[in-house]
Order: C-alpha cells, then structure tokens, then sequence
C-alpha cells in the first residue's frame, strides 16, 4: 500500500543483518508470486505465519452487520492469502521481543511503524510480544525491514513453530532470583530460530525462562518448555542450572509443565531444547490439530517414555559449537546502570505516592527500582512510545522490558530519580498507578480483531478497568492485589487459567438470542509460574461480568480468615457455594426487548458468532518438503528475473540451484540429515528416485531426471543467454515433476 | 516530490462536551451503509488509551478517526492506499474526505450535535516517514505545493502554515485561517 514500500530495502542496505535482509528479500518474492498465482494458498498462509503475519477477523470478506452478513468486496477481489482469506485484508503482524528487551531506538522503531503501517497503536501481548493490526499484506516487507534494521525479527511469531522465548522481566534485578536467566533464555531464542529441527512441527512451541519458583512471572509450569533457575554445588563451586518442564499449556484444556529434569547444566540447555524439538516433530500429533500441541504428546507417553526418547535423540545429535559458546559469556552477562545509585523518596504528590507503592519494586542492587509503565488492555500510542524511548535515555541505559502482564517496565532507575521520572511519564499519559493490581486487567485482542473472538474480552476488560478506576481507593487492600486476566474464547491467550478472576467467551441462546456470554473461572494461581489452574464455574451474560466481579471481591474481602488469598478462599467456599452466589445473574432478562444484553461490551450490533473465522493459532500442515519445494520454485522465479535482467551468469547459477533444491527436498523424505552438497545430493537422488523410478513421470518417465543430471555436469561451466533460458525452463519442468512426484508418494499417506 | 498517504486533521470545536461513546454505533453503521467511495471494515476503541487515536474507523483506502493525539480532539482522516494523479488531486481527496466526514458527523442525530468541528484550523501530516522525512528538504519540496493548495482551500483568504520541527514525528503542516471559516465553505472550494 505504502509508497516507499519498493524504497526500503535500498535505503536499510547494510543497516539489517544479512540473514534477516535476504529472509525478508524472499519473503517478499513470495508475496509477488502468491499475487501471481504461483504459490498454493495454503503454502503461502504458513509461509506469513511463519514471518510473524496473521490474519484478522473480517479476512473472510465477510462481517454481520447486526443484522445480516454483510460482504466486504475487497479491491483484490477472489485473490487470497491463505484459505478463505482475502488478500487485501487487514491483518495482523507480531513481532517477537525475546525475553521482552527492548532498547529505546527499537520502541522508536515500533512507534513509527505503528503510525505508518497500523492505527497508530501497538499492542504488548501475554508472551512480551508487540502487535500492530491492521496492517496491509503488501507493507510487511518495509515493516519486517525496518524492524531487522534494529535487530528484530518478525520470523516464526506465528505458525507452527518456536514461538518468542519469553522471560521473567525483573531477570538479572530481582531480589529472590536465582540467578539472572537473560542470556540463557536469549541463546536459547537464536538458537531454536529457523533451525532445522524446529521446522516441521504440527503445531506451535512456546519455551519460558524464569529466575525462581516462587514468583509468577515466567509462567514456567504453563508452557511447552519451562526453565526454572536452580543452583547446586560441585566440587564445592555453585553450579547454575534450570529445572525444565516440558508439556505445559493453557487452551481449552490446561496442563501443568511436567518435570523433565530437575538440574539441566547451560551446557546442556541448548541440545536438550533441539532434542525436545525432534522429538516433537517427529512424534507429534499433525492431522489432529486439537492434539498437536507438546503437551498432548507428553500426555500420551508419559513422562519416562517421552524422556527416554529425548534423551536417545539427544546422544545422536551431532556436536554443535553454539551449545557451549554461549555460556561464558552468559555467566558475565549484567546490565548497567546510567545513573548512580539513589535513596527512596520520602515525600510527594498522593498520586505519586500510590504510584511507588504499586508501579515501583527495589531492585536486589541497592538503590535501584524497577518501574512498570502500566498499558491499559496492554496499548500504547506512537507519540507515547517516542517519549518512553527518550525517558529511558534519560534515566537509564535503556533498560526496558516487556511484561506477561502487557506492561513494560524501565531497569535500573535510581530510586532519587523516581519523581521525575513519574513526572515525565504523567506528561504523557504513562504515570497512572495500579501496575499488578486488580485494575490491571489482562486481556486478548477477542472479537476485537482474533478470528476466533467469541466475547470481547478488550470490551469486558475496558469497561472493568473504568468501574475498579472509580472505587479503587475504597477497594480492600486483598481485593485490590487481584489479577484479572480475560480471554475472548477457550484458547487462554487471556492466559485466565491461572488469575484469580478468569474470564472466557462463550455464547449462550437466551430467548431464542445469541447472547455474549463470559464463563467464570476462579482462584486459578499466577504466583509459583501458574502452579495451578482455576475451576470453571458458571457461564454469565458478558453485560452482568462487572457485577459478578463485585459480588465476589465483596464477598472474599467480607468473609477472608487469616489473610487467605483468594484461590483458599475458592476452595473453602466451595464451586456450589460459589455458583449459587451468582446463579441470578446467569438467568435471561425479564425483557428480552432490553437489547442491552444482546449487545457485548463496546459493540453496538446484535451479537452474532456468524463473525467467526478459521483460527490461524494452528498454522498450516505443511510438510518441510514442501517448503523446500516452494524454496526451489522461488530460485528459479529469481533466475528469470535475473535473466530478464540481463545478469546471465547469475540467472544461470540460480537456477541450477533450485533444481538442486527441488532434488534436495525430495532427497529429505528418505534421508532428513542430507548434507547441503549438490554432489550428494544429485547422487542420493539418482540412487533413491531415478534408479528405482519413483521419480518417473507416467508419460515422461525419467525424462526431467535427466535435465538435473546435465545441469550438474555442466555446473561451473559459463552460460549464455540462450542456454540459460534453456536451463530455467528445464528447471520449471524439473521442479513440476518434484511436485509430482512428492504428491505421488504423499498420496497414499494422505487417504 | 509524490505527496502520497496524506492525514488531514480538523480540530473539534468544543472538546469538553464531546462524547465519543455513541460515536461507535454511528461508524458501524458507515460500514454497514458503504455508501461512499471506500470500503470500511471495522470500528477501534482505543478510549482507554490517554492522547490516542479515539474511535478508529477502518477502511482499506483510508481510516477515520475522532482522534485526541497531541491531546488536541478531531477528525481525523488517513489516507493509506496510493491516490493517483498530481499533489494537488491528492491533498485535494484527503481533504475533502476528511470535510465530508465532519459534515457528516455534524449532521449525525445520533450524535446530538455535540461534535461540531471548526475549518479555522487544519493539520496536514504525511504519513511516509521515508517519502516525506521531516526535514529542511521535504519542507523546501512540499511547501510551495502547501501554498497552492491553501490559497484555493481558503479562497484567497488569509492564513498562515507552520511546520512541525520535531525530527522524529511526520513532516507536518498546520494551518490557521486568520477569520472563521465552515467546513462546509472550505469543501465549495475544492468541489
């Protein structure tokens, strides 16, 4: 849509990462080819996922009005970015913040891409990822573009793949921490990023760092792979290492993290991790979607037999030097601060105050605090961010983190520095109080923007924040330390499992209506990673959810015993107890005129669930071999533009390579480990599929075999224009007879 | 210079009265209608946010918006898609998008007449930092095609434009009319 979108490679060459340049160079070829017709729709929908590209609800060029569903005719007309999706749709693009750090260029970054491609908001997310919706297919590459110019990457944000690695943001400061996880947790992300082991998974992986048990904020026991900082002593010297878990997740049914081994030395984080990662995608679920996940594979084995199978797959990993290289730097890895180190302020504003008291902690370095800029429904504006990149020059090494709870926080900030570092939030909208309290709901993107958005949970969400604003400083102090966490339907992006007060979107019929309805979920665990898992409880209207939030808090303030939280004060009431208390509200209005409750919270249409998408939480099954198919016809589609170029030589070369790459793919069904060696390769394909004639075409036979065979004999001689057009279309043919073949002998796998 | 993707802003006359709440079912109903050249999707709350971008109403072609960013409440219009033709055809479609969708909201019974804009002042942005950089270059290549729009914009009336300074924010222009003047005069002069 932009039009300096064909600029921006030019003007950030040199300024990106080679490897991530020439990722987002051939993710943009993709996009022509797709707009050609030359990529599957499927294929190239797990191609964007993949970058970290999603779609958005509304992408099916369909929306109910209220009254009727009505069509979006978008301009692309029939042209489509994955199955049923539109091409001109707006969509959404995540961008992977590795254990949410973030420096002050970068949150410029985010705010001008924010401005330019979005609505001018960015979004923090439940796994310390930024979003930006609305953004046009056609500008991700200038966006991918100008986010690897500041080192980030939009690759494998989505899909069926390593999802961000995301840490506790308080690593490396906080008092009761083991040790600081940063750097393993940031050797781990680029390691697992684009590996080859990670790229055939049936569904997404989600890994978590966190420097304790006690505190929430790693989540550790709710996620694929969970490491938990521990010590223990060798040799009479500390020794660090995590407790893994592996197999936890939320979703419609949630699993606690099973312990895998209780001390993993970093030496050995990185091929535990790969090995894990082959286990998965080599046992993994991948027809069945609903059980694709890791947890469900752990589940089927148990425990003992999926570690047995790791640790087997673990000795036959050939030695990788990232393994270890890592850890010596890991060890000395600490941050700095800007300023010197400062007391606590003893007076100020009664707003500044409240602000200390719950947006402030001290860091385990004296005189230093950790600030939480507290984002209400996890959204800051572009001018906000631009301030919040020049607060943090100001005040500190730009120190900044992402939060599970979609807030950021500023590191090292000298406690004498706090009123005017209040100050300059204040003056622009960033100095409210209320960090980690019950005013700090969490909530997904739901019907706002997810495909699968049952309620709108940001609507819900908003609408609690206003009501809690109000009384807040009447709120007893228990009630007060709440979390709330919504999700707009069973899959926990919410992450409600594990707040006290979770809320889901269902829907209900009442009076013959669709009806938004929230299921209530309470006392689930945020301390301890998430230890453990809130009990359903009944599903309410979402118009009555804010009463349902008064009568409890009321009632937990009212009947507490010796300052119990409020998953004993669940338990001791009891699910009975509980759902008689608030049975009344679940009941339909006396009448059913009153549209209040046939409306959800900020959406004045009739509900409907006729809005419901296709999720692409799952990605596409696509096999890496298609992938690498897909990689072979983009070679050659950038040998013809070469040649038409008049770059004959390069042309000449290129598409050699992609019938090397088409054989190579084939070469992988039988021998996954093939080495990147055209030699081998050519050989391996000639033994496996010419000589046995699984690559014979029915009328052809082995006729397209042979265009690759007198390619390689003559690689490395000088091409001409002529012969080079030769070559390309000899590719075509070859790489079309790659893709009959693998259908062929997919074929029956599929029946 | 290709001025493309221009935001035109005109400021709410009385921000303290305005109320954005029955704003949104007047924008779903926009899409519901479609009944202009643009096809728009979706309606964003984003009330909760402080100085941000308000009601969002979402088209491919351009968004909509009663936006608060600079703490400064209006209409704003965003042009996202290409426009084809001169600078002048451009500035002149986001300008006039943006004028009917005020005259529109003005004329809004559901809005109660609470959500009045005034023509005197307009903010002109373009959204293409690597276009249209805020710097002395783009300010030299843009204004005199800024002057030419805004001679016939306020029919020889006079005004005055100031530019934003700001390196990071887009290359903005804002413009004060010296006398009050209707959205509905500065829309007879552009059609």
């Amino acid at each position: 849509m932009k039009v300096s979108n064909p600029l921006w490679a030019e003007r950030l060459a040199g300024k990106m990462p080679e490897a991530l340049a020439r990722e987002i160079d051939i993710f943009e070829t993709e996009i022509a080819l797709r707009k050609q017709g030359k990529i599957d729709e499927r294929l190239f929908a797990e191609t964007r996922l993949r970058r970290g590209t999603y779609g958005q609800r509304y992408d099916n060029g369909q929306r109910h009005n209220g009254k009727t569903v009505q069509r979006l005719e978008y301009p692309s007309g029939e042209l489509t970015k994955g199955p049923n999706t539109m091409w001109d749709a707006p969509g959404m693009q995540r961008i992977k913040i590795p254990a949410g750090g973030l420096n002050a260029e970068q949150l410029e970054t985010l705010a001008d891409l924010a401005e330019e491609y979005s609505d001018g908001i960015a979004h923090v997310t439940t796994r310390q990822d930024f979003q930006l919706h609305y953004v046009h297919i056609e500008d991700t590459p200038s966006v991918m573009r100008r986010l690897a110019a500041v080192n980030i990457t939009t690759r494998e944000a989505c899909g069926n793949s390593v999802r961000n690695v995301t840490a506790c943001p308080y690593a490396g400061v906080c008092p009761d921490e083991v040790f600081d996880v940063t750097p393993y947790s940031r050797a781990l992300s680029k390691f697992l990023l684009g590996h080859p082991d990670t790229q055939n998974f049936g569904r997404k992986f989600k890994p978590s760092f966190s420097g304790c048990a006690q505190h929430a904020c790693g989540l550790a026991s709710m996620h694929d792979l969970g490491m938990v900082a521990v010590t223990r002593t060798e040799n009479g010297k500390e020794k660090r290492g995590f407790e893994v878990s592996v197999g936890g997740g939320l979703g419609a049914v949630p699993y606690q993290a099973k312990l895998f081994d209780s001390f993993v030395p970093p030496e050995e984080l990185l091929p535990l991790a790969q090995a894990v990662s082959r286990v998965f995608a080599a046992r993994g679920e991948k027809k069945n979607r609903s059980r694709a996940r890791i947890k469900f594979l752990v589940q089927d084995l148990g425990i003992e037999k999926f570690k047995e199978l790791v640790l087997e797959e673990r000795k036959s990993l050939p030695h990788d030097p990232r393994w270890t290289d890592y850890v010596k730097d890991a060890e000395q890895f600490h941050e700095a601060p800007l300023r010197p180190a400062g007391k606590p302020p003893l007076l100020g504003t009664e707003s500044f105050q409240r602000w200390v008291k719950t947006n402030t902690r001290p860091q385990k370095q004296e005189g230093y605090a950790v600030v939480t800029i507290a984002l209400p429904l996890g959204d800051i504006t572009a001018n906000q961010l631009r301030a919040l990149a020049d607060i943090a020059r100001r005040f500190t090494k730009e120190t900044i983190r992402s939060t599970v709870e979609q807030n950021l926080v500023l590191r090292w900030v000298s406690q004498s520095d706090l009123a005017e570092l209040h100050k300059a939030l204040e003056a622009v909208g960033l100095g409210d109080a209320g960090a980690g309290t019950i005013l700090d709901v969490a909530a997904c993107p739901g019907t706002d923007t997810c495909k699968l958005g049952i309620s709108s949970s940001r609507g819900l969400a908003a609408e609690l924040r206003k009501r809690l604003e109000e009384k807040n400083y009447e709120l007893d102090e228990c009630v007060q330390n709440l979390h709330i966490k919504i999700s707009g339907c069973f899959n926990s992006c919410g992450q409600h499992h594990v707040a006290d007060l979770g809320f889901y979107g269902v829907s209900r019929k009442m009076s013959g209506y669709a009806v938004p309805h929230f299921q209530v979920v309470l006392g689930g665990e945020w301390e301890h990673n998430g230890a453990s898992y809130g009990l359903p409880v009944i599903a309410i209207p979402s118009k009555n959810i804010p009463e349902v939030v008064a009568r409890l808090t009321e009632r937990y303030a009212a009947s507490r015993k010796n300052g119990e939280g409020f998953k004993g004060f669940v338990t001791r009431t009891g699910k009975v107890e509980l759902k008689k208390m608030l049975e009344d509200l679940a009941r339909p209005p006396a009448d059913s005129s009153d549209r209040f409750f046939f409306q959800d919270w900020g959406d004045p249409r009739e509900y409907t669930l006729s809005d419901l998408g296709v999720g692409e939480c799952a990605g596409e099954v696509v096999s890496s071999v298609e992938f690498d198919l897909a990689a072979a016809e983009r070679e050659l589609f950038e040998a013809q533009v070469a040649w038409e170029g008049g770059q004959i030589e390069q042309a000449g070369k290129t598409a050699y390579r992609s019938m090397v790459q088409a054989a190579k793919a084939l070469v992988k069904i039988e021998a996954s480990t093939i080495a990147d060696d055209p030699a081998l390769i050519v050989g391996e394909f000639r033994t496996r599929f010419y000589d046995t004639q699984k690559f014979f075409d029915p009328f052809a036979g082995g006729k397209f075999a042979h265009y690759l065979f007198a390619a390689h004999e003559k690689a490395g001689e000088p091409h001409t224009a002529d012969s080079t057009r030769y070559l390309i279309d000899e590719a075509q043919l070859f790489i079309d007879a790659a893709h009959s073949c693998y259908n062929r002998i997919a074929a029956p796998a599929i029946a | 210079m290709q001025i493309q993707h221009v935001n035109v802003k005109l400021l709410v006359e009385k921000p303290n009265e305005a109320d954005l709440e029955p704003l949104i079912p007047v924008f779903h109903s926009w899409i519901e209608n479609q009944n202009g050249d643009e096809l728009l999707i979706d309606v964003a709350d984003y009330r909760h946010v402080k100085a941000g971008p308000g009601i969002v109403l979402i088209g491919h072609e351009g968004n909509y918006s009663v936006d608060n960013t600079g703490n400064r409440w209006g209409l704003r219009y965003n042009r996202k898609a290409v426009v084809e033709g001169s600078n002048q055809d451009r500035l002149t479609q986001a300008t006039c998008a943006a004028l009917r969708a005020c005259q529109r909201l003005e004329g809004e019974p559901r809005l109660g007449g609470k959500l009045r804009f005034g023509g005197r002042e307009i903010e002109l942005f373009i959204n293409d930092r690597l276009a249209a950089p805020n710097t002395a270059e783009t300010h030299a290549a843009a204004d005199p095609e800024f002057q030419e729009f805004f001679r016939k914009l306020f029919a020889g009336k006079e005004y005055s434009i100031s530019y934003g300074s700001e390196p990071r924010a887009l290359f903005t222009a804002n413009v004060k009319a010296a006398q009050p003047v209707t959205a509905a005069e500065l829309l007879s002069a552009l059609v």
